[in-house]
Parts: C-alpha cells; sequence; structure tokens
C-alpha cells in the first residue's frame, strides 16, 4: 500500500500540489486522473520520489519513503519499477540489454541466468524473438511492452505507469491496460496509473483520484463516476459526446 | 548571478561523477565502449587535422625565415615545438571539444529530455556518475594518446611538406627536429590533455545532464558545451602554461 498525506509541491513559487492525500492499495490498479497542467505527472513524480515534496509525507507499507536516508531509499528503489509516457528504453540498448539492466546492476545473477529472466518477462508481455532488436527497430505498442517488462524484471512491489497509453491506438492501449491489470493481479503489486484515457479509467480502474488544479478533488471507483455530483470531475470524464451519452442512457 | 550558478551546480556535478560507481564490472564495461565510441572513432580526424598542422606550420616558418644566415633545420626546430607545445594538445582539444563534447551533451540531453535519465534515477542509480564516469575515464585515458599520435603525425605532416615543396632539405628537418630536444615539452603536454580531457568531458555532461524542454534545448546544450568546453581549454592552457613552463 502507498500512502500520500497532505503532499505539497512548488515549482518557483507557483503551488502545484496543495495538501493532497490518497491512498493506493495493494493488487489493485490505482489510477490518477485530470487534466493536462492538473498536477497529476507532478503528484506521481513525487510519489516515486523523482520530486521532493516541500511538505506532506509518502508511505510505502508505513515505511516513510519521504524521510529515508539516501542509502535507505536507494534500497527501497529496488523494489519499484516504473513505465515512463514516452517509454524510455535506452536508445544505444538492444531489447534484450534494456530488460537485462536492472537485473545487470542489482543482481549477482550469472549470464545465463539474466537472460532466462529477461525471456520469462518478454514472454510475460507477449513479445518474443525481439530480443536482438533496438527500440527504434519495433512499434511504439512493442516499445511499452519492453518498457513493461523492464519495469518487472526485478519483480517489484510498486509500479509507476505515466500516462501508458500516450501515443497508442486504441486496439493497443487496451492491451497495456489489461496487461499492467493482469501484472498487478499476479504480482500483487501497489500499480499507479497516471492517465487522462477515458477507457484506461472504465477498463482498469479500480481505485481512482482525481486531480484538479492541484487539489485532491474526488475518489473512487470507476461505477462511482456516474453517480457522482462533482461538478470539476463530470465536465472532465463527460467532456466528449460518446461518454455523455453513456451516461444519459444509465 | 548565473555564472556563480553555474559553477557550483558544476561542482556539485563533478563531486556525483566520481561518487561509488554501483557495479565496478559495470563501470568497466561503459568505459572501454566510451573508449571506443569517443576515443578510438576520433582518431581519424585527429591524424588528418595533424598532419595538416605540421605541413601548413613548416610552410609558414619556412616562407616567414627571410635572413640567409639562419640554418634550415630551425624550420623543422620550430615546427616540432609549436606542434609539441601547443598544436597537439590545444588544439586537437580544441577540435575535439567541437566533436566529443557536442556527442557528449546530445546524448545526455537526449536522454534527459526522452525520461531515460529518470529511469535510472527511480532504479536507484547515480545518473551522473553512470553516464559522466565511464566518460571521464576513457578521454583522460585516451587524450594523451591522440596527442602523441598528433605529435608524431603533425611532425611527418611538417616533414613532407617540407621536403615535397623543398623549402627545407630532409637531412635540415630531420635535425632541426631532434636539435635542443627537451622531453619535458611531451609531459608537459600530456598533462595538458589530461586537464582538457577532464574539462571536456564534465562540462558537456553538465550542460546535457542539466537539458530542459525538448530537442531545440538539446541544440542549445550542446552548443553551449562546446563554447564553454573551448573558452576552459583557452583558460587553463594559460594557466597550465604559466605553471609548468615558468
Amino acid at each position: 500500500m502507498i500512502e500520500a498525506v497532505d503532499i505539497c509541491k512548488s515549482f518557483d513559487g507557483n503551488q502545484i500540489l496543495e495538501n493532497v492525500s490518497a491512498t493506493f492499495k495493494t493488487g489493485q490498479t490505482n489510477l490518477i486522473i485530470g487534466q493536462s497542467g492538473s498536477g497529476k505527472t507532478v503528484f506521481l513524480k513525487t510519489l516515486v520520489g523523482l520530486h521532493q515534496p516541500d511538505s506532506g509525507s509518502v508511505f510505502y507499507d508505513a515505511r516513510n519513503f519521504t524521510s529515508m536516508s539516501k542509502k535507505e531509499r536507494i534500497e527501497a528503489r529496488k523494489e519499484i519499477g516504473m513505465l515512463f509516457q514516452g517509454s524510455a528504453l535506452f536508445d544505444s540498448q538492444t531489447v534484450e540489454e534494456n530488460v537485462r539492466f536492472p537485473l545487470d546492476v542489482f543482481t549477482t545473477q550469472s549470464l545465463e541466468e539474466r537472460r532466462d529472466r529477461v525471456n520469462a518477462c518478454l514472454q510475460r508481455v507477449n513479445l518474443e524473438n525481439v530480443n536482438d532488436l533496438f527500440p527504434s527497430e519495433i512499434s511504439g505498442g512493442m516499445q511499452k511492452r519492453v518498457a513493461i517488462a523492464r519495469a518487472i524484471a526485478l519483480n517489484p512491489r510498486y509500479l509507476f505507469c505515466d500516462e501508458p497509453n500516450s501515443g497508442l491506438d486504441p486496439k493497443t492501449a487496451i492491451v497495456i491496460d489489461e496487461l499492467i491489470q493482469e501484472i498487478t493481479q499476479e504480482y500483487n503489486m501497489t500499480t499507479i496509473v497516471n492517465t487522462h484515457d477515458m477507457n484506461s479509467v472504465f477498463a482498469i480502474g479500480e481505485n481512482i483520484v482525481f486531480i484538479y488544479e492541484g487539489k485532491k478533488h474526488w475518489e473512487g471507483t470507476s461505477e462511482d463516476i456516474f453517480d457522482s455530483d462533482n461538478k470539476a470531475l463530470n465536465d472532465f470524464i463527460f467532456a466528449s459526446k460518446f461518454f455523455k451519452k453513456i451516461k444519459d442512457h444509465r | 548571478m548565473a555564472f556563480l550558478f553555474h559553477l557550483g551546480r558544476y561542482a556539485l556535478f563533478v563531486r556525483e561523477v566520481f561518487r561509488r560507481p554501483v557495479k565496478h564490472r559495470l563501470l568497466l564495461t561503459q568505459t572501454i565502449k566510451e573508449m571506443d565510441v569517443l576515443g578510438i572513432s576520433s582518431v581519424g580526424i585527429v591524424v588528418i587535422i595533424s598532419f595538416f598542422m605540421g605541413a601548413v606550420i613548416t610552410l609558414q616558418t619556412a616562407y616567414n625565415i627571410e635572413l640567409p644566415f639562419i640554418p634550415k633545420y630551425t624550420i623543422g626546430l620550430a615546427a616540432r615545438d609549436s606542434i609539441l607545445l601547443e598544436f597537439s594538445s590545444t588544439i586537437v582539444s580544441l577540435i575535439l571539444a567541437g566533436k566529443v563534447g557536442s556527442h557528449i551533451a546530445s546524448e545526455i540531453g537526449t536522454m534527459r529530455v526522452t525520461e531515460q535519465i529518470d529511469v535510472l534515477d527511480v532504479m536507484g542509480i547515480n545518473s551522473v556518475g553512470f553516464l559522466v564516469l565511464p566518460k571521464v575515464l576513457a578521454m583522460v585515458f585516451l587524450l594523451p594518446f591522440l596527442v602523441l599520435i598528433s605529435m608524431g603525425i603533425g611532425i611527418i605532416g611538417g616533414w613532407s611538406a617540407g621536403t615535397l615543396t623543398g623549402v627545407v632539405p630532409s637531412n635540415d628537418f630531420i635535425y632541426g627536429i631532434q636539435y635542443a630536444f627537451i622531453p619535458f615539452y611531451i609531459v608537459y603536454s600530456l598533462i595538458k590533455a589530461l586537464v582538457f580531457a577532464f574539462l571536456i568531458t564534465t562540462i558537456s555532461g553538465y550542460w546535457g545532464y542539466y537539458t530542459t524542454g525538448g530537442s531545440l534545448e538539446v541544440g542549445h546544450s550542446s552548443t553551449r558545451a562546446v563554447v564553454v568546453s573551448s573558452i576552459q581549454i583557452l583558460l587553463f592552457n594559460l594557466l597550465l602554461t604559466q605553471l609548468l613552463l615558468a
């Protein structure tokens, strides 16, 4: 479980996050949603420790991540996997080297063991015969799957995904969403997905946190959204005619 | 104020570069890879530049010595000292500041804007050390060799130009390059190469690492890296000359 308590963050005097608190449960796909510029990426990066909050704390299974020493934090980071918006694969490395990277750095396994683990992870994300290809030689959807394989290589307890569907066609986006959800349940991870894709919200959103103008405006499940009278949430979720129609038909 | 800000941040950056690496085996692998990418791939340009540089120095020296009582071997001597003291270390380093510096800044800058550095940070890897230390070690190890190659090729270029154009007989040139030879000049040049290699890699790494924005900013970082590295090479050239030759 990951718990954020009263997170505040500002850049150059601009308040981006204001007393944001949320709880993200283990074994569930937790979603952070909000408009572009609402502060959800800053929130995710603060949770993962890429930004230090001005005030407030982040707890990883009751361990205060914010106040950990540098050494403790490095240890804790080995339990974290992250999927970035643009996949963030290392351009100069092959698919196999990318997935093997965390194993090369943090384990003492033999090359054969590491290769076996790489193949297992690639199989898990339904990729085969791509080991020797470079990221530029595979499609965007495949890059996302390689990034997921790299993120799970060390069996993380916590998985963070920043806009995993960005730049993908709807069909591939669904594949990625389902993969994230399956892996979350299989590894019993605490998964936090940052998204503004409404298909993801309804498909995998088990616990949803809505950020609006740097504040948490709403929290609930994908089912609760239809019954919510939060104006900002409704304006955001049902901005398109298609989703508005779905709501009206219920 | 901006100068002090960058100076302070650069000092902290250099401290991070030398923090204990995650795995020594990985550092060794990365360093060997960087030696190939940064050093070995620069041999060609160093050879070409040094040959023509040596040739031009010899011809210019010959055409500027008009007094008949100055012996011909002076041309070889002047060309040798120019190459050993200044051209092979400083000019080659300035050229490599352009080639290697822009490569480092654009590579690290691109990694920054495509969140590849964030991946390292999330994993708890010291991204500064992981990315920059192998480059520093590779260049500090290889630049002195490149300077030695440049010295040899420069002198060959000088001899070729001198003898082919007939401005200096081969014997005179060879006598000149051996006359009053001071071995410390080579040591002095190699010391400069070590310092310049450190400056090129750390300054370029610094500008690349702190890139923000997109591809346009990567270009800006690359340009800044080359400009600042070049200025620092010239500044440290002056300081080291005063310290080592005064």
